[in-house]
């Protein structure tokens, strides 16, 4: 079946963790819009959903860093975090090693890519899924983008995840959805924690909107860091989707810094064809 | 210097509850494995977050050890501040690769 939906959200740990400490109103609005997203998502009536995401030395380390991985399990448990600090609970999230299996296989035509049969979820996945499969009822396919640890993925190579994900959707029987997660400027856990780029965010959601592949593909890491923090690498999870996507024009539902989060909390989704 | 076997000894402790107990228990005795500087089994062992975060820790590791000793966000924060005044900046990893130097702005933070 053809790709069934397409979207990108936020995951910050804050989001959850540090709930009680954000502004009511804004963070209220920031949750609506994910409810808003997961109606969305629901309505797509997938069969699994691919999450890309960029996580966080959960279970990727320099000692063997794979630029590109994909699970291929029947469950995964999270949140490797402590579940007081994250403020969600210890779950096992479903996923399908069948399914999987194939949906790599395809992938791989297109992209090489590492495969886990043991994937613990951090915040970078369970945070989306807490907002958009809060029963854990919907199976997962998690990928990753490594945007922690240089060297780091080429931009274009992410843009051509983003188009084997597709491939692979297209080529299964099965409806998949795909979710990106990630920051777009932000410094999280460091010193600078809260420092949110405003304009610079807007301008790259203009171009993931635009779905413009030249201006989303003009970055260069040194100047990502400069104006947006080691947070920013994470753009490559919104450009996978970008990617997959296929000059779908996007919707930016909600977006506003939340400083006490982290980053500039973002909600958006494309309107495939068909869709 | 040898940040790739702090960070190493800190990603394993951060995922294995059982590795936690032990470092609890014995925090020198964990990280004889380890192939590390005096200037890092004491940061480690202290902790000193401050001085982890100046040689070069990714905040991504360095945020859950810091949850593990019951240290609140705004301290974990201040620590860190405190270290690249005490210590100057950051030393090696991904800040410093990245040129990172240091925080020219505060106040940003809400809490």
């Amino acid at each position: 079946m053809p790709l069934v939906f397409a979207g990108v959200c936020s995951h910050a740990p804050g989001i959850t963790g540090r709930a009680d400490q954000a502004d009511p109103a804004v963070r209220n609005a920031f949750y609506d819009a994910f409810g808003t997203m997961r109606a969305s998502l629901e309505a797509a009536r997938p069969d699994a959903v691919v999450v890309v995401a960029a996580e966080h030395f959960a279970n990727f380390f320099m000692d063997n860093m794979p630029s590109l991985a994909l699970g291929m399990a029947d469950r995964y448990d999270g949140p490797i975090e402590d579940p007081a600090w994250l403020g969600i609970d210890r779950v096992q999230v479903p996923g399908d090693r069948d399914l999987s299996q194939r949906f790599i296989t395809e992938v791989m035509q297109g992209s090489d890519v590492a495969y886990a049969e043991e994937w613990r979820f951090d915040h970078g996945i369970m945070v989306p899924l807490h907002f958009l499969t809060p029963r854990y009822d919907l199976p997962v396919i998690p990928a990753n983008i490594n945007c922690q640890g240089p060297p780091l993925l080429p931009l274009h190579r992410a843009w051509a995840f983003g188009e084997s994900l597709r491939a692979a959707a297209d080529a299964l029987p099965e409806r998949i959805a795909l979710v990106g997660t990630g920051g777009i400027s932000h410094w999280p856990a460091t010193p600078d924690s809260g420092k949110i780029n405003e304009p610079w965010d807007r301008d790259f959601l203009d171009r993931w909107a635009a779905n413009d592949r030249d201006r989303l593909l003009d970055y260069d890491d040194l100047a990502v860091y400069a104006e947006a923090g080691q947070g920013g690498f994470e753009i490559r999870t919104f450009l996978a989707v970008s990617a997959a996507a296929r000059g779908a024009r996007g919707t930016v539902h909600f977006y506003a810094p939340i400083p006490i989060f982290a980053v500039g909390c973002t909600i958006a989704t494309y309107a495939l064809a068909g869709g | 210097m040898s940040l790739y076997q702090v960070q190493k000894f800190l990603y394993q402790v951060n995922r294995d509850p059982a590795l936690q107990e032990r470092y609890l228990a014995d925090r020198g005795g964990v990280l004889t494995p380890y192939d590390l500087t005096h200037e890092e089994v004491r940061a480690l062992v202290e902790p000193d977050i401050g001085l982890l975060f100046h040689l070069g820790v990714n905040g991504q590791i360095l945020m859950h050890f810091a949850a593990l000793h019951q240290i609140p966000w705004a301290d974990y924060l201040r620590l860190m501040r405190e270290g690249i005044e005490r210590h100057g900046p950051v030393r090696e990893g991904v800040y410093a690769v990245t040129g990172y130097e240091g925080v020219p702005e505060l106040g940003t933070e809400e809490d």
